[in-house]
């Protein structure tokens, strides 16, 4: 491992030149029964630089994330680290080696302070107890190397998202982690936050960690990988550096052909304005003095698709609820072709026409413990309900037609709503809603960990409804989307409306109004 | 998150061979085979517990048991919790018997004693208005139900003994010149050999197990306890629904205590104490998870015969009673074991989950 001097890396203890595979897996392959997950995957980590991992829901990339971080083992192939065959029985014996992985879903504490979550589980003990005092020293020098300013003794459920999983990644750096993998790390943050968490993957680099990224946010991956790996159907289908590549070579590999989101759907008459929002206001569950909606006001006509953009916290959850009746708003009119909705219950304006799919689907979208048909079919009971009884057959008419509408992937019916992919989960609750036969219906970032695929037969399902009459409102924190859907595009920001758009627009002139810095 | 072909699943299961089959079918009914295990082992030990007049008897103490054990179901399915049946059963065999003892009406000067039916309806409602307490406390005032329940569990229990100073109501049988007779049919008599409590079981069982299956208000309770908030936002109005199972439940240990009051013929307030402990069990038993959305009538209905069935057998072959007690203990351990077992197992590997879909775990079956 001799390397020119200039291009080692000594200050973190980790040495050898920068760029070299550091881990990498050979002819990979793993099988859950008969079902290849993974099909002779070669995939090379790279000393001190970002890889990422490119590929649609299904495509492998979580096999390969769990099986380099020691939670499964291949069926075949093998691991390589630092040029040396390695088996890992274990997380933790990958974690002693020097890797950690870092989930979508944090796994920290809310409850415990910073100290004791980066001490979580391997305490630094004394005769007589824990040594708090060390560890809050240790953690204060975690947080100075990340130049983040958190304090030690701050409870974790008291930080911003973007700062927890900066914890996360203090976690795993206390325990001499070389590499890195982050599963989605980006997908809740805002774009400032983002910027953040980019600054300390350029520092972790410079420290020589290297770092395995995975992201359905292409654009974003982008800005900070070096080195792209597409995966489809378990087998890498293309390797290239980050300056021989732009996003639709990206797109091209996840889905094997020229892939367009489309663009909004024209040549259908629009109507009527079908949802009048005047005025709204909602106030912040936390601090009822605080306005999350502030008087805000939009009219959404029939075959119209409006994009809401926004970065997080801008109010357009709160906005979407309150329009659904999950929250109460504190003054203002919701109409509904005409007629004020906003003192009934959510069953009420569900039963008239107005739906929402929410924003988290685990959370507030499926019920987990159901089939895919029970979950179809759930908000229209009445629908198939004759007297007394439900009717099965007719349930089972509903079932299969929503299926065949909105095109879910499923052995049928019965299936367990857990075996469904992101995107087709993603499926069953859009299927859900429109199930019910509503006018207008609202979408919470729908495109939220999915794959390009499911997202490009969302957009397909929007258009249509939109042609056949239904007011569509769609909120989303991605450009690109806005200008693929949308008729209109309204920009939110701070619980107001900061611009309107036609579909014209070009992303500089969105990002602008949203108050977002373009991040480069 | 894998993306999972049907043909492939297909191929996955029979990959499995017929041994791993065997294992899950003996899982998933576990109630079951528990169940005739015990009728075998009890009748080897004991010539008198394979015959009809003791099952009829035994049958009659599940009555109890499993009446208790449908309204807490109900419960159970939407995540809550019902602690207070058993002094709910008490409280009502209390009022049953104060009514046949007939109400001194000082105003008037004049004692009335209402018909049976009269007290079988104010029974019901006060078993109601116990569970519509519970309901409200904890669908709209956020009580925890654990906590809700219990202090309702004392203050029903409490109600019943200062109602009788702590004393037994002995004359339930009522007085012909009085128009008050027939107290005993509800649980005492028989009809065509069967104890009167055994059909009022089998009744409420098949009433609640068409609610739950073939109602919109049985799939409301179990998308309620399966996702509160996707329910919600789906429109089952769930506040309802909780309000609802809490009377459902306080109705259902309101006709426990009519039947067991008439099959003593005397209401005393101390009735039912400990019972909620053992109905939870029956549900348990029954496969149904305390954490909601899993779970039907015919496997509570098989936890309480179990219950019942292993506790009239350790009488008959003469176990003492404390064995008795750490028998029951055992068997429910074991029982949340399993279930922990069935569940985790589904959780714990989502992309081998997907290919072995575990049978149907809502109420597709009564």
């Amino acid at each position: 491992m001799s390397a020119p001097a200039a291009s080692r890396v000594e200050a973190s203890g980790i040495t050898g030149r920068i760029g070299e595979a550091v881990l990498s897996a050979r002819n990979v392959a793993k099988s859950y029964g008969n079902i290849q997950a993974l099909k002779g995957v070669n995939f090379e980590v790279h000393r001190g630089q970002v890889t990422t991992l490119f590929g649609e829901n299904g495509a492998g990339k979580s096999t390969l994330m769990r099986i380099l971080s020691g939670v499964n083992k291949p069926t075949s192939g093998e691991i390589i680290l630092d040029g040396e065959p390695v088996v890992f029985h274990s997380a933790s014996e990958a974690r002693d080696r020097g890797i950690s992985i870092i989930h979508q879903e944090l796994s920290l504490a809310p409850n415990l302070s910073v100290r004791d979550n980066i001490f979580m589980g391997r305490e630094l003990r004394t005769a007589t107890g824990v040594d708090f005092a060390e560890e809050e020293r240790q953690t204060r020098a975690l947080m100075a190397e990340l130049e983040e300013d958190i304090d030690p003794l701050t409870p974790v459920e008291e930080l911003r998202l973007g700062q927890q999983q900066i914890v996360e990644i203090a976690r795993a750096l206390s325990v001499n982690s070389r590499i890195l993998i982050m599963d989605e790390p980006t997908s809740a943050l805002s774009a400032s936050e983002v910027e953040v968490l980019f600054k300390v993957i350029r520092d972790l680099k410079a420290r020589g960690v290297s770092i395995v990224y995975i992201s359905h946010h292409l654009e974003e991956a982008l800005q900070i990988t070096d080195h792209a790996v597409v995966l489809r159907d378990g087998t890498m289908t293309a390797y290239a550096e980050r300056k021989d590549i732009d996003l639709e070579w990206i797109v091209r590999n996840m889905v094997g052909e020229n892939f367009d989101l489309g663009s909004p759907p024209t040549g259908h008459a629009i109507g009527d304005v079908a949802l009048a929002i005047q005025g709204v206001s909602v106030p912040d569950a936390a601090r009822p003095d605080r306005m999350v909606v502030d008087g805000l006001s939009l009219d959404v006509r029939a075959g119209e698709i409006v994009c809401i953009y926004g970065l997080m916290g801008a109010g357009r959850t709160e906005l979407l609820e309150c329009v659904a009746g999950r929250v109460r708003a504190s003054g203002g009119q919701i109409l509904l072709e005409g007629q004020d909705v906003s003192h009934l219950s959510i069953a009420e304006r569900i039963a008239r026409g107005l739906v929402l799919v929410p924003e988290d689907r685990q959370r507030d979208g499926l019920v987990q413990t159901m089939s895919v048909g029970q979950n179809l079919s759930i908000a229209s009971i009445a629908a198939f309900t004759k007297g007394l009884f439900t009717s099965r057959s007719r349930e089972q008419a509903l079932v299969e037609r929503s299926i065949r509408n909105v095109q879910i992937k499923t052995d049928g019916g019965r299936a367990p709503i857990g075996s469904l992919s992101g995107g087709n989960q993603q499926k069953v609750v859009i299927g859900k809603m429109l199930a019910t036969e509503p006018s207008v219906v609202l979408l919470d970032e729908p495109s939220r960990g999915i794959d390009i695929g499911a997202k490009g037969e969302v957009f397909r399902l929007l258009a249509e409804g939109a042609r056949s009459g239904l007011a569509v409102i769609y909120s989303t924190s991605e450009v690109g989307e806005c200008l693929s859907i949308a008729h209109r595009i309204i920009v939110m920001s701070r619980g107001r409306i900061s611009a309107e758009f036609g579909s014209n627009v070009t992303k500089e002139e969105i990002m602008a109004a949203s108050g977002e810095a373009v991040v480069h | 998150m894998t993306d999972v072909s049907p043909a492939d699943k297909r191929a996955r299961r029979e990959s499995l061979g017929s041994g791993f089959d065997l294992g899950r079918i003996l899982l998933e009914g576990r109630a079951f085979f528990a169940l005739i295990a015990i009728i075998v082992v009890f009748s080897i030990l004991s010539p008198f517990y394979f015959s009809t007049s003791n099952f009829l008897i035994m049958a009659s103490h599940v009555a109890i048991f499993g009446l208790l054990a449908i309204g807490m179901l109900l419960v159970i399915l939407t995540g809550g919790i019902d602690l207070s049946v058993g002094s709910t059963l008490g409280l009502a065999g209390v009022i049953a018997g104060f009514l046949m003892q007939g109400v001194q009406l000082d105003a008037f000067g004049v004692v009335l004693y209402p018909p049976v039916w009269v007290v079988v309806v104010l029974t019901l409602c006060v078993g109601a208005l116990v569970g519509a307490i519970n309901g409200v406390l904890i669908a709209y005032f956020k009580v925890p139900a654990f906590v809700a329940t219990l202090g309702l569990l004392y203050v029903a229990r409490g109600i019943a003994l200062l109602m009788t100073n702590g004393l037994t109501y002995n004359n339930l049988g009522g007085r012909p010149e009085l128009g008050n007779t027939g107290f005993n049919w509800l649980g005492f008599d028989r009809l065509f050999t069967v104890p009167i409590g055994v059909i009022i079981l089998a009744v409420v069982a098949l009433v609640c197990s068409v609610l739950l299956n073939r109602t919109a208000f049985g799939r409301w309770v179990y998308s309620t306890g399966g996702n509160a908030r996707a329910a919600e936002l789906s429109g089952v109005p769930v506040k309802r629904v909780q309000v609802t199972v809490y009377i459902l439940s306080g109705i259902c240990a309101a006709i426990a205590g009519l039947v067991l009051s008439s099959q003593l013929t005397s209401a005393g307030p101390t009735a039912g104490t400990t019972y909620e402990l053992t109905a939870i069990a029956a549900v348990v038993i029954g496969g149904a998870a305390l954490t909601g959305g899993r779970g039907n009538i015919r496997g509570t209905m098989l936890g309480a015969f179990v219950i019942g069935f292993l506790s009239d057998g350790l009488v008959i072959i003469g176990v003492s009673s404390y064995w008795q007690t750490v028998f029951t203990g055992a068997v429910i351990v074991l029982a949340v074991l399993l279930n922990s077992i069935q569940y985790g197992r589904r959780r714990a590997r989502p992309a081998a989950a997907a290919a072995t879909p575990t049978s149907s775990p809502t109420g597709s079956a009564a």
